[in-house]
């Protein structure tokens, strides 16, 4: 008995300490290319290329930063993906919300199987969609435009993004509505004053997770937009190159660029990210 | 305030699923009407259309004067405690109460007094600046009353609002419910599935059973005279017996008898019982017999009255001879729990489903089923309610004396009361 409690107690031990070296390990694997970027992006273009590399920077410099915002281009490409993703947000937002919360609150048959087909849709590659969309799009004639990247954009997003919410929302007790109708509101009312306050962090949480995933494409984007004037900075960041010399640097600092205020938003809000992704799982 | 009145209400799903039938119920305005049944029985649907959270199949509801079928919950004035309080999450206490008379646009210091003197009847003073999840479960519910309370409403609409309480804290909410009601007296409906909170709380019962009033009573009368098997199982605890029985003519007057247990039906009963004419047609018949545990005695210590003698043999009439299975010592009086022949046993759908469900036992039984797991075999079961000073024994043979002034008949196949 003794001799058996003892080896889970070392058992523990050693589990613990496996673990938190995976942990290290990790974390290491997976932020070690951020950091890479971002230490490309401050140093000199001789250093980048400097044998054996070195992981502190020599000479920390913004020029590559003060190259990239020079460039109109990137300038307009910013903008561009913002008007891109900020609009997939709403749109997926404005008809995501109304369809989750009639999938969380009504009983109707074939939910689940509703539910299965809405996610199937996010299952299926974009690779094998998109010559068919391409001819699509040109006949209607929207290649170039916004809508080009909009459009595939919302279809992969609102599932994800129904799925969330339902989740959301479903966590909201129906009993609330209730209520609040007993107590004197109408429906607007009951909606506006219970319902929304409620649902607002699930709702914002939705929203980041949407416009990352409509600000990281980059497939559609490539393919349906050839002009600066339309093409977001996923695809402009290659573009920091001549026909003979490409400005690592530069593309580095891009990245940076369009990244951290992602990362900086997700670590602000990561609780509710974390709960939004796993609401409903437990009770609780 | 005002009286509730519901005529030939009734709730359909779809194209046949019926949850409330023909509902017949006059509320007075003041009332404390309690909504009893085992879950699906329609009592929280009934309880819905009244709110205003239901449409009304077929029927009417009138609130008052008012027929209320096409309001709006808004519009009907009855306000609603639930069972998970359904409290603003991002209101805090003071805003809860305050919420619906915001709504009715009422003058903010008016409305801070009417909370303020709620608080105070509720005893949650304290709590006001509170949000609803730094509350104890008895608190969130002292809110919700109180979010009722402020409205000064027609009525009060209560669903199972105690029912996610400890069983401690429920029977101390209940008494708190009723003294608010004594103190306020606004009419209030309320829903449980709980027969000891029916009982200890209602001016008026109403059992329902599969969308159907089966009896609309005080407590005692229902007690006392249920109208039929199921009634009658479902009200008190521990649970009526019923017993495969036969009625027999005998002097002149009629007898109930199983085994060589043998009860002369007093004039006495026979009168209190309206002089059922029909009682007679009975005679000769299997019939089920009811009796309550309380009127089940040992029967050395009930020697005297409430034997009956039979001539001849030595054992009183009204006896029977059991063999305990369990014994169960609570205190004040012992439950000893007994089988009986098979051919006697009244095994009645109605009252499958309630053992089954374990509906009828609540606070009191969850002690017994806890201490002993008997609640499981005495669905089959018969229990005595007997004195402590009983030296009745695990398997040993004995006499119980059954009151023979206090049974009870039923019809076997309609299951309704014929005494």
């Amino acid at each position: 008995m003794s001799a058996a409690s003892a080896s889970t107690g070392r058992g523990g031990t050693l589990n613990s300490a496996l673990f938190y070296v995976f942990l290290v390990v990790f974390v290491l694997v997976s932020v070690f290319p951020l950091v890479w970027i971002f230490k490309m992006s401050i140093v000199t273009k001789a250093e980048l290329f400097e044998s054996p590399p070195t992981i502190l920077p020599n000479t920390p410099t913004a020029a590559s930063y003060g190259t990239i915002f020079a460039d109109p281009s990137f300038q307009k490409a910013l903008i561009n993906s913002t008007i891109i993703a900020g609009v997939t947000t709403v749109i997926c937002l404005f008809f995501g919300s109304i369809a989750a919360y009639a999938i969380a609150r009504l009983r109707f048959r074939f939910k689940s199987i509703v539910m299965t087909l809405i996610l199937a849709i996010s299952f299926f590659p974009a690779v094998a969609i998109i010559a068919p969309l391409f001819i699509q799009f040109r006949r209607i004639g929207i290649i170039d435009t916004y809508l080009a990247a909009i459009v595939p954009d919302v279809v992969f997003a609102l599932p994800l993004t129904i799925w969330i919410l339902v989740a959301f929302f479903k966590e909201l007790p129906f009993d609330l509505e209730e209520a609040a109708k007993i107590d004197g509101a109408t429906t607007i009312q009951a909606f506006r004053m219970v319902i929304v306050p409620l649902a607002a962090p699930g709702v914002f949480t939705t929203a980041i997770l949407t416009f990352i995933f409509a600000w990281n494409e980059f497939l559609f984007a490539n393919t349906f937009l050839f002009d600066d004037n339309t093409q977001p900075v996923t695809v402009v960041i290659p573009n920091f190159a001549t026909v003979y010399t490409v400005d690592y640097g530069a593309q580095a600092a891009a990245a940076v660029v369009v990244t951290v205020p992602l990362v900086i938003m997700v670590l602000i809000f990561q609780r509710r990210i974390v709960s939004g992704l796993t609401a409903g799982a437990v009770k609780g | 305030m005002a009286q509730v009145t519901m005529e030939d209400v009734s709730k359909v799903y779809g194209e046949d699923v019926v949850a409330v039938r023909d509902m017949n119920l006059d509320i007075e305005d003041g009332e404390f009407a309690v909504f009893v049944g085992p879950s699906g029985c329609g009592k929280s649907t009934a309880l819905r259309m009244i709110a205003g959270l239901e449409d009304i199949s077929r029927g009417k509801v009138f609130i008052g004067d008012n027929l209320v079928n096409d309001l709006p919950p808004r519009d009907r004035d009855v306000a609603m405690v639930f069972q998970n309080y359904a409290l603003y999450p991002h209101m805090n206490v003071r805003e809860n109460m305050g919420f619906a008379l915001k709504l009715r646009k009422m003058d903010k210091a008016e409305i801070g007094r009417r909370v303020d003197e709620a608080a105070r009847i509720l005893s949650i003073e304290h709590f006001l600046d509170r949000k609803p999840k730094a509350l104890s479960g008895g608190q969130r519910q002292r809110v919700a009353l109180g979010r009722a309370i402020v409205r000064e409403p027609k009525a009060f609409l209560m669903d199972e609002p105690l029912s996610n309480l400890d069983a401690k804290l429920r029977v101390q909410m209940r008494t708190e419910i009723a003294k608010l009601h004594n103190r306020i007296g606004t009419t209030t409906i309320y829903v449980t599935h709980d027969q000891t909170e029916a009982m200890t709380m209602a001016d008026r019962i109403v059992v329902l059973k599969d969308g159907i009033v089966q009896q609309v009573a005080s407590p005692q009368q229902m007690y006392e005279h249920p109208t039929n098997v199921f009634v009658a199982g479902f009200i008190g605890s521990p649970a009526m017996n019923f017993i495969r029985a036969r009625l027999e003519r005998e002097n002149g007057g009629l007898a109930v008898t199983f085994g060589s247990t043998r009860m002369l039906l007093g004039r006495e009963l026979m009168a209190k019982a309206g002089e059922r004419e029909d009682l007679g047609k009975y005679a000769g018949k299997e019939v089920v017999l009811g009796i309550r545990p309380e009127h089940i005695e040992d029967a050395r210590l009930a020697e005297g009255d409430a034997l009956i003698s039979n001539q001849g043999d030595g054992e009183a009439a009204n006896t029977i001879e059991v063999e305990p299975q369990v014994i169960e010592s609570m205190g004040s009086e012992k439950y000893l729990y007994f089988g009986i022949s098979k051919e006697h046993a009244a095994r009645l759908e109605s009252i499958e489903e309630l053992t089954s469900e374990g509906g009828t036992d609540d606070g009191d039984a969850e002690g017994s089923a806890g201490g002993s797991g008997s609640a499981d075999d005495s669905g089959d079961l018969l229990v005595a309610r007997i004195s402590v000073e009983s030296e009745a024994r695990l398997g040993q043979k004995m006499r119980l004396a059954l009151d023979a002034t206090k049974i009870r008949l039923f019809d076997i196949e309609t299951e309704k009361a014929i005494l």
